[in-house]
């Protein structure tokens, strides 16, 4: 009998599944070793279906998307209960990602910018949408909308973690090879489908070639050909952020925004970047005395605009930081 | 009171889902089309960094990352009052065909195609991408693939990355395109333009040859009459990447040409308390509820009703299609002489394959622009020039418009966006009620052909809630639960997804 497989999506953007159509034929591999019983986009299946199973029945569950509502922890108790092996499967379900940034904010907030104070919006008595709500012929429910956005492994136990807002097709080869390619499984808890080294030792870009002096933007300069971004003044991600992808960003341009989450025996990226940040820096060695070292360290921060959501972008649900303080 | 609940299964799982009510004679009362989630970014935005939303808002949708890309970029170039040099502005819209016509053609042949090209009443099992394949022979499934890789492939050398892309910045784009590169684009986009003209000869021989397909297209089930919406070239042409916004009433007259800057004075957005999910309407015209007409505020924005808007199509091969289908399925010209608009929503299929080739026909114009290889493709700007910028392109499911206001650094403090199936909540909602109404009459419910028929209405629209909420569009298994007044469950029929 052959393996069960399932794979869900909570919150989160469809990228993930899409990732899944980069790896090709070898998508057909993994199809013939494991029997899909669970997957919303691929086959059938319904949750009654699914809560059915014995708990343990399912040998292998890909969970992508965040925990926003409800409904998503819902699912992901259920299916951490019918499951041998619960994969966190991409930045939603590892740490949040973009949306995470939700925790920045409350939920009414939210409700206020979406439905009461907004361009478009007519909305003159304050209708906001309810978890349950009286139509004429009835009633109608919706999930409740969380006070924060959570990884999938601050509602449950999980297994493995895969990073990356997608997961790059090189890498989902690998995570999909540890699952049909036999050889004993990594030890609970392991990343799969990622480097374990900092982004920037598989960047392209010279390093160690000059200190900043100031911080850029990036609508404020073009950057230098083959030159390390972060050196060149521009907030690079690199040596905050896991190996893996390629460096695809700097490669083009760009700079590391953190989608593959922090480098190994690191848990808070933003802290980590805050560290990497500090140890190039040296505003002291020439600078004439206390003042204007003062003076110069605040000319460099003022270049650094929204730390929280620079240095956690993908990652601020599952930080220290975890949000908004005082919420 | 009897109640149906249609809890599509898979790919809109918890994201999509129809409450049908039967008043006493079981015919329906009405049909709810919920959207049960929300994940705020209009929220979550304020506070950053201007510059940073064209790689935050991709994680809007994994499925079309490219339009709210550069919607985003295009917001940005107005907010920091800059203009791409002509290199950047060809590349950002080299790399869009490029996404419309990998999009175009998997909802053709693996989303929607399959009710066509199998058969809206074949077996479930048969009406997905393997069966069409079955039909239009394995060569076809094969090219199918190629068109999407090798697209996919030029997504990842514009953009930098395959999925969620890394170039667009305010002012213009990361890098510029090699020689090199180039003449492989070049070559993709010739591909291209021969299988967007195979595709349409697919249609003809297997959709419009048959009566029974171009019965289901003409029929009422889903007719609506609605105002249509799009983006227009200086010549009334369609264009995806900029221009004016026009919406034609349902008899074919200009009601408005705006640009995308004064959206907010020409659309407002009404909420409902049992959805999440507001719904478009046009502000002048007003909201009458989930109707259609000319006294109702719902506009469509689809392939369909940029082909509608518009006086013709910018490439020479897609014109001429473009004129056979409205020769086939139009209703003549209006007194000053504009095509009138075509209103059978299964049309839509037929305008997405001459969109494809339009897309086609651009993607190859731009490769062998001489100026798509500059290395000049950016500008640069100290800091916001205005507090306010407003983006638009039009995504393959409707006008994408991105509105960001920001304080003195540029820094977010107030974010609106309407996404492309957003623009179609309305007449979505409206198509499910109509399938439904005429479907379930007197209590008697067809089984098979009244889910696929339901979920036809609405798979037209190509619906990507991703955009929306999130989810993929797409072949989904349906679940219908029949209950009395008391919400006890009489009568479950399921149909399986591909």
């Amino acid at each position: 009998m052959k393996p069960k497989f399932a794979m869900y999506w909570a919150s989160g953007c469809g990228g993930c599944e899409i990732s899944l159509l980069e790896i090709h034929d070898q998508i057909l591999r993994f199809a013939e070793v494991f029997e899909i019983v669970f997957c919303p986009c691929l086959v059938d299946g319904k949750k009654e279906d699914l809560a059915k199973l014995g708990d343990g029945a399912i040998d292998l569950t890909f969970f992508n998307g965040a925990i926003r509502n409800q409904e998503d922890e819902d699912m992901a108790r259920l299916l951490r209960t019918k499951s041998r092996i619960l994969v966190a499967y991409g930045s939603c379900a590892m740490e949040g990602c973009v949306p995470g940034l939700s925790n920045l904010s409350t939920a009414a907030d939210h409700f206020e910018a979406v439905y009461l104070k907004n361009h478009t919006t007519v909305n003159p008595e304050a209708v906001i949408p309810g978890s349950r709500s009286e139509v004429a012929e009835g009633i109608l429910s919706l999930p409740v909308f969380a006070a924060s956005v959570r990884s999938l492994d601050q509602v449950v136990a999980v297994d493995y973690l895969v990073p990356g807002c997608p997961p790059e097709g090189v890498q989902v080869e690998k995570v999909i090879e540890t699952f049909v390619g036999g050889s004993p499984l990594p030890p609970s808890g392991s990343l799969l489908g990622a480097g374990e080294r900092a982004l920037c030792e598989e960047c392209p870009r010279v390093r160690n070639v000059r200190r900043p002096t100031r911080f850029y933007r990036a609508h404020q300069q073009i950057p230098e050909e083959g030159v390390c971004l972060l050196e060149q003044g521009f907030i690079c991600l690199g040596p905050a952020t896991r190996s893996g992808c390629g460096a695809r960003c700097p490669r083009n341009n760009m700079v590391c925004i953190g989608c593959y989450g922090p480098p190994p025996g690191v848990d808070d990226q933003g802290a980590q970047m805050i560290a990497a940040l500090g140890s190039m820096l040296d505003p002291g060695k020439d600078c004439d005395g206390e003042v204007e070292r003062t003076q110069r360290l605040d000319e460099l921060f003022s270049g650094i605009v929204d730390p929280a959501g620079t240095f956690y972008t993908f990652s601020l649900a599952k930080s220290m930081l975890g949000g908004k303080v005082g919420r | 009171m009897k109640r149906i609940s249609i809890d599509p299964i898979t790919r809109l799982e918890g994201h999509g889902k129809i409450e049908i009510f039967l008043d006493d004679q079981g015919n329906v009362a009405n049909a709810y089309f919920q959207v049960p989630e929300l994940r705020g970014f209009e929220a979550f935005c304020v506070g950053r960094l201007a510059e940073d939303m064209p790689t935050i808002t991709n994680r809007i949708c994994g499925v079309c990352p490219e339009a709210h890309h550069l919607a985003s970029v295009k917001a940005l170039d107005a907010l920091f009052g800059l203009t791409p040099p002509p290199a950047a502005r060809k590349l950002r819209e080299l790399l869009y065909m490029a996404f419309y016509v990998t999009d175009h053609t998997t909802h053709f042949y693996a989303l929607g195609g399959p009710d066509f090209i199998i058969g809206p009443d074949a077996p479930p099992a048969e009406r997905n991408i393997l069966g069409v394949i079955r039909k239009v022979g394995l060569d076809t499934g094969k090219q199918v693939i190629a068109c999407r890789a090798r697209n996919h492939e030029v997504i990842k050398k514009l953009g930098g990355r395959g999925i969620h892309p890394a170039a667009g910045l305010p002012g213009g784009w990361s890098k510029p395109l090699t020689e090199e590169i180039r003449r492989e684009i070049e070559q993709t986009a010739r591909e291209n333009i021969d299988f967007a003209l195979f595709s349409l000869k697919v249609f003809d021989e297997i959709v419009r040859k048959n009566p029974i397909y171009l019965e289901l297209i003409t029929s009422d089930l889903y007719l609506h009459r609605t105002y249509s919406m799009g983006t227009v070239d200086p010549d009334n042409r369609v264009n995806f990447y900029d221009g004016m916004i026009r919406v034609v009433d349902p008899e074919g007259g200009e009601f408005v040409k705006y640009a995308p800057e004064a959206y907010h004075e020409h659309i407002a957005e009404r909420v409902e308390p049992w959805t999440y999910l507001k719904f478009p309407y046009l502000k002048k015209i007003g909201w009458q509820g989930l109707t259609d007409g000319a006294e109702s505020g719902l506009y469509v924005a689809s392939p369909l009703s940029r082909l509608n808007v518009a006086d013709a199509m910018a490439t020479p091969r897609a014109q001429e299609h473009y004129e056979e289908m409205y020769d086939v399925l139009g209703s003549g010209l209006t007194t000053k002489g504009r095509r009138k608009p075509i209103h059978h929503r299964m049309a839509t299929h037929w305008a997405r394959l001459i969109e494809l080739l339009y897309a086609a026909e651009h993607m190859l114009e731009l490769a062998i622009d001489p100026e798509i290889t500059s290395p000049n493709v950016r500008v640069t700007s100290t800091g916001v020039k205005n507090r306010e910028g407003i983006g638009s392109v039009e995504a393959p499911r409707g006008t994408l418009t991105h509105h960001y206001t920001t304080d003195e650094r540029g820094v977010l403090t107030k974010v609106n966006m309407i996404v492309g199936t957003t623009n179609n909540y309305g007449p979505i909602a409206m198509s499910v009620k109509r399938a439904a109404e005429q479907l379930i009459k007197g209590g008697q419910i067809i089984e098979e052909g009244m889910l696929n028929r339901i979920e036809m209405a609405f798979r037209l629209y190509d619906p990507c809630l991703s955009c929306a909420t999130h989810s993929l569009p797409g072949e989904m298994a349906l679940q219908v639960v029949i209950r009395d007044s008391g919400g006890e469950i009489i009568r479950t029929v399921t149909r399986g997804g591909s």
